[in-house]
């Protein structure tokens, strides 16, 4: 077949253009679905979407109604606050049974979160979300009484420097560093899992504003006189003695006291 | 004659002159010293102790003790305003303003942690090797008074800053002592001035901190050094060296130098933690009131064990007669580690009456060849591990995923299970190694190379050990056990039988040892096979 | 079996084995160079110190890895002197180690007895003085002595007695009694029971009269846990259950084991737990001891409304409050 001599490009054009066949017939296969998708969307109502959402990702916890049961709370009255907690992040999907919810990376995108919120909302009155910009704690809060705060009513569980702490049987208050001031505000009205609800009346929005500066102000805090190990306390101290203390000290004696060469 | 030599002469000269010292530093000067890197533990302790005299000078420099409430003004902004004890605001000055503040705060603190640490690894070699047999008990029991003195002058040490965590254990303190039967609520208002916290506490355990106990260190160190020079320093036993003799450096040139050099280069170790390591953040940790509390709240590591104690302590409680007494804070508090501290400052004194042995010695033990001790120790050290694990229990459970109440119980029974089957398994351990030494003594060292015969049979040569070494490994002493007092001829029971029998026993115990190669034995290898 | 045959020698001394720079100079002047670098890294160490403290801003902070962020003076002053020192010390050693003779010595031990002769020409002496002294036979000075000694150590200890005052009442008195409003602590602000929703939790003090000074030994006692759960979780006597309002109920925050705060409330479990020791009290049964060295419940505060609505307590405590001592008599 001497005259069906390749060309020598032909082989990477052939490539190609199959690529090219075949990603755009995929793009218009799934462009079809979400084009459905977003027209559903766009006839139902946020409580709708979120409802959608809780009976695939959460009912089978929470029951089909939000009702609670043996392994999960009810979810009448708890409003948008702790819905934005818990799913803003990552806790909840639970990723097992266990003691606690840990925090994770979210599950679900903030426009699912938000629709899902809307949704526990529309079961029973309860805290609304916190939008983080209503938040003006840098301009409101009072780092030092945020401190004074922070010392008498959350070190107790999350350490004095915010690093968490152990609570009984395998629960534990989480670490503060790192979380979203929205994510704070929700905790303390809402009560997450073991932790109490910090009412308005007893810790006062501008009071918790304090407290959120404060917890910023230490997540910030430069490692002032060296490396902070963890900031626990004395037990990570005395381990580093035992360890790179004693060690280099023990080692520097060996060498001391052996013959040289 | 150079100048300086004439210039020395003269001065030395001087002082000859008014104190005969010529004679006395000659002989000083060319003393021996052995020269062990195990040796150097107790120096460790020493030198970290003359940093905690130096750094501690310049930190009464800017502290003030007073409990007078104060609003802080300096630059620490998360406190600026709030209300604390003019101690805890000196310490933030100190701290933040100034120049070096901090360095010394954190070489003063971490130097502490060095000072206890190297005392207890110092007395564990100290133990193992049996250098507190005679003459040493003495010795001895001034290391012990180091130890228990050095754990209260830390605790009053960190509590000086009037923090959160400090406080908190001064609280549990308090506790200890109100707890006491019949005085306890008077000596905690003597102690305290009033009712807790008060304004006194502070300022008193200052003076205890940075002048009583100090001074007692310093007579304390300074007994304990003059018995080692006088007593002359153990060795351990090897080629050339003898009950009778001490080999080793002199004093001038090489153990200044190596003793000097090592105080420089402990005090640099010392300063570069303190560079670079944060300890003791005091403004975290925020000024003490009763009424707040800190998640994960520790002493400093070398209380941590009465901390883990009292932890696992079940809470037993007596009320009888109008009046309460707590078991669950005076049995780890104070009866356990009283008994376990008098049983450490006896030890001495309970073996050599086990053994019967009340001779000098001045060859160290190699930890094998006494497996009864080395177990003892072993064990102690073991239930100390475990107390000292459940004082950390909620710092070891958040950051390993346990729980503090799996910790605790693991505690409660280990601390009676665990200690005597490390007990047996480190007795093991020791006669196994002695079996080995005893192998190796008769057998040779194995090389691993074979060689073929001329009949076909394969062996492996075996080296054997230098004279030195089987010296080293054969030399110690293997005295025989102690016989229980026998009723005489006349059937007549002897008197202290009881006593004599438990020693008997026990001391049947402590023999327990692989014998020694014999010249026998010996013989008999050289003359056959290898 | 003991071992009176000995059948290795004591060797002696092993033959002295020389270093490097014992035979060869090239390798000791090397030594030399080296001790003479690292005495020098001292003197940099130091000037590099006294810069650092004249030239960094104290407030300027660098990052370092595994430090962070960290005040760069400080760091600066603190490596600068550790080197200073080090340097020293190793430069001091590894002179000793490669320069200074390292033969072996050995000196004599002498033993420390003295001789029997000494031994009894002691005894004789003190025993002979002694009796000079006239103490064996004239027992009245030996007795009259004794009683001096013995009381003349007790005036030094009654010269401590205003140390403190006595404790007489205090250990049972707090600022707690009928009618004293509880407030927030931090705020001072009194509390109405809609203030609290179920499930939450407030650090309260009492209030105290009008220009009162609250000190850390009132807090020491008075500081109270409000906690609100649901009124049917209660598993209370009558008694008890009087004590509390609509779900409502109050402890002392003052351990009951060894006086830290007991602030840490689990909401669901319903437990309080102590960080110092982990005692763990049940909210629901007037904070009984679930777990832990405590031995007692946390004593309870009895609660009710004043006439504008706010939370007071109905008494005070109905038994001291914090650690245990002798004088206590309750269970």
């Amino acid at each position: 077949m001497k005259q069906f001599r390749r060309n020598k490009f032909a082989g990477p054009v052939l490539v190609v253009a199959a690529l090219l066949t075949i990603g755009s017939a995929f793009s218009i296969a799934s462009a079809l679905p979400s084009a459905q998708r977003s027209e559903v969307s766009a006839q139902s109502t946020l409580v709708d979407e979120g409802k959608q959402i809780f009976l695939k990702g959460c009912s089978s916890c929470h029951g089909l109604n939000a009702e609670g049961g043996a392994i999960a709370p009810s979810l009448i009255g708890v409003g948008a606050a702790a819905v934005d907690f818990q799913v803003g992040t990552g806790r909840m999907p639970m990723a097992d049974m266990s003691q606690q919810a840990m925090r994770k990376k979210p599950l679900y995108d903030a426009a699912q979160t938000a629709a899902l919120a809307a949704y526990v909302a529309s079961l029973a009155p309860g805290p609304a979300t916190v939008d983080p910009a209503s938040l003006t704690w840098e301009r409101d809060g009072n780092v030092a009484q945020g401190g004074e705060l922070f010392r008498t009513n959350c070190a107790m569980c999350h350490n004095f420097a915010a690093q968490g702490g152990a609570l009984s049987n395998g629960k534990y208050a989480p670490s503060l560093m790192g979380v979203e001031t929205q994510h704070i505000y929700e905790a303390m009205i809402t009560g997450p899992q073991s932790m109490p609800k910090f009412s308005d009346k007893t810790i006062t929005p501008a009071e918790k504003l304090s407290i959120i500066k404060w917890i910023k102000s230490a997540e910030a805090e430069p490692a002032i006189g060296g490396a902070s190990l963890g900031r626990v306390g004395p037990v990570t101290e005395g381990l580093l003695v035992w360890t790179l203390g004693l060690g280099l000290l023990i080692g520097v004696a060996v060498w001391l006291a052996a013959k040289a060469r | 004659m150079k100048t300086s030599e004439r210039v020395a002469g003269n001065v030395a000269g001087y002082i000859d002159d008014r104190t005969g010292a010529a004679g006395w530093a000659k002989k000083n000067l060319t003393k021996v010293f052995p020269d062990h890197w195990s040796f150097m533990l107790g120096e460790i302790a020493l030198y970290s102790f003359i940093i905690l005299l130096l750094s501690g000078t310049f930190l009464t420099f800017w502290f003030d003790p007073s409990q007078q409430e104060v609003i802080y003004n300096g630059s620490y902004a998360p406190l600026s305003h709030v209300s604390m004890s003019a101690s805890y605001a000196s310490t933030l000055h100190i701290s933040f303003d100034v120049r070096g503040g901090l360095l010394m705060r954190q070489i003063h603190h971490w130097a502490a942690l060095i000072f206890m640490a190297a005392i207890v690894v110092h007395l564990l070699r100290v133990f193992f090797t049996g250098a507190f047999r005679k003459p040493r008990e003495a010795n001895w029991l001034i290391g012990i008074g180091l130890l228990t003195l050095g754990i209260v002058e830390g605790f009053l040490g960190y509590s000086l800053p009037d923090d959160l965590l400090s406080g908190t254990g001064i609280r549990i303190a308090e506790a200890i002592i109100q707890a006491f039967p019949v005085v306890g609520s008077y000596l905690s208002y003597f102690a305290f001035g009033g009712a807790f916290p008060g304004h006194v506490f502070i300022p008193r355990i200052y003076i205890v901190h940075v002048l009583l106990l100090p001074g007692i260190f310093l007579a304390l160190i300074t007994v304990h050094l003059m018995l080692v020079w006088y007593q002359k320093h153990t060795q351990y036993p090897g080629p050339g060296r003898t009950e009778k003799n001490v080999v080793g450096y002199p004093l001038m040139p090489v153990y200044m130098a190596k003793a000097g050099g090592f105080f420089f280069i402990v005090f640099g170790v010392t300063a570069f933690l303190g560079a670079v390591a944060s300890i003791n953040p005091i403004w975290l940790y925020g000024p003490y009131t009763p009424g707040q509390i800190s998640a994960g709240s520790q002493p400093d590591w070398y209380m941590g064990w009465l901390d883990g104690l009292v932890r696992m302590a079940p809470p037993l409680e007596t009320h009888a007669f109008g009046h309460t007494i707590s078991w669950n804070i005076l049995i780890p508090g104070l009866i356990l580690p009283g008994i376990l501290f008098t049983g450490m400052a006896l030890y001495p004194f309970i073996e050599s009456w086990i053994s019967g042995d009340n001779r000098e010695h001045h060859l160290l033990d190699r930890p094998r060849n006494v497996p009864n001790r080395t177990a003892l120790g072993a064990m102690s050290l073991s239930f100390m591990i475990i107390a000292l694990a459940n004082g950390g229990n909620d710092v070891i459970a958040t950051h390993f995923h346990l729980t503090i109440n799996g910790i605790m119980w693991f505690t409660r029974f280990g601390l009676i299970i665990v200690p005597p089957i490390v007990f047996v398994i480190t007795k093991r351990i020791c006669l196994s190694l002695q079996r080995a030494d005893r192998e190796i003594v008769l057998h040779g060292r194995e090389t691993g190379r074979l060689v073929m015969t001329p009949s076909g049979e394969f062996l492996e040569v075996h080296e054997e050990l230098t004279p030195e070494k089987k010296w080293t490994l054969t030399q110690h002493e293997q005295p025989a056990a102690l016989a229980a007092p026998t009723a005489d001829a006349h059937g007549t029971r002897p008197r202290g039988g009881l006593k004599g029998k438990i020693r008997a026993r026990m001391s049947a115990a402590n023999a327990e040892q692989v014998p020694a190669p014999t010249s026998i034995e010996a013989r008999e290898l050289e003359g056959g096979h290898h | 079996m003991s071992n009176e045959i000995k059948p290795f020698e004591n060797p002696g001394l092993p033959e002295h084995a020389h270093r490097k720079s014992d035979v060869d100079a090239i390798a000791a002047n090397r030594a030399e160079r080296q001790v003479a670098i690292l005495f020098l890294l001292s003197a940099v160490g130091t000037i590099g110190t006294i810069a650092s403290y004249i030239f960094i801003d104290s407030k300027k902070f660098i990052f370092l890895p595994i430090l962070g962020d960290t005040n760069a003076q400080q760091l600066a002053l603190g490596t600068g002197l550790a080197a200073s020192l080090f340097f020293i010390g190793i430069a001091a050693v590894h002179w000793a180690k490669t320069l200074m003779p390292d033969n072996e010595v050995i000196a004599e031990r002498h033993e420390f007895r003295s001789s029997d002769a000494d031994r009894e020409d002691f005894v004789a002496t003190v025993k002979e003085r002694a009796g000079a002294a006239g103490l064996g036979r004239r027992s009245l000075i030996k007795r009259s002595m004794g009683v001096a000694l013995g009381l003349i150590g007790l005036s030094p200890l009654v010269l401590l007695r205003d140390l403190g005052p006595l404790p007489k009442n205090e250990f049972a008195t707090t600022n707690w009694a009928a009618g004293v409003r509880l407030v927030t602590d931090p705020g001072n602000r009194p509390i109405k029971p809609s203030d609290l929703e179920i499930g939450a939790v407030a650090q309260v003090l009492p209030a105290l009269p009008e220009g009162t000074e609250r000190t850390l030994e009132n807090i020491g006692k008075d500081a109270v846990l409000l906690i609100r759960i649901r009124p049917e979780e209660f598993n209370l006597d009558a008694q008890r259950l009087s004590w509390t309002h609509n779900g409502i109920i109050a402890f002392s925050k003052i351990c009951s084991h060894m006086g830290c705060a007991v602030a840490l409330y689990e909401q669901q479990t319903k437990h309080l737990l102590c960080p110092c020791h982990q005692s763990t009290f049940d909210v629901t049964r007037a904070a009984k001891v679930i777990f832990g060295p405590a031995a007692r419940p946390l004593p309870q505060l009895a609660l009710t409304l004043d006439a504008d609505g706010y939370l007071v307590a109905k008494q005070g405590f109905t038994e001291p409050v914090g650690p245990s001592f002798w004088e206590r008599n309750s269970a």
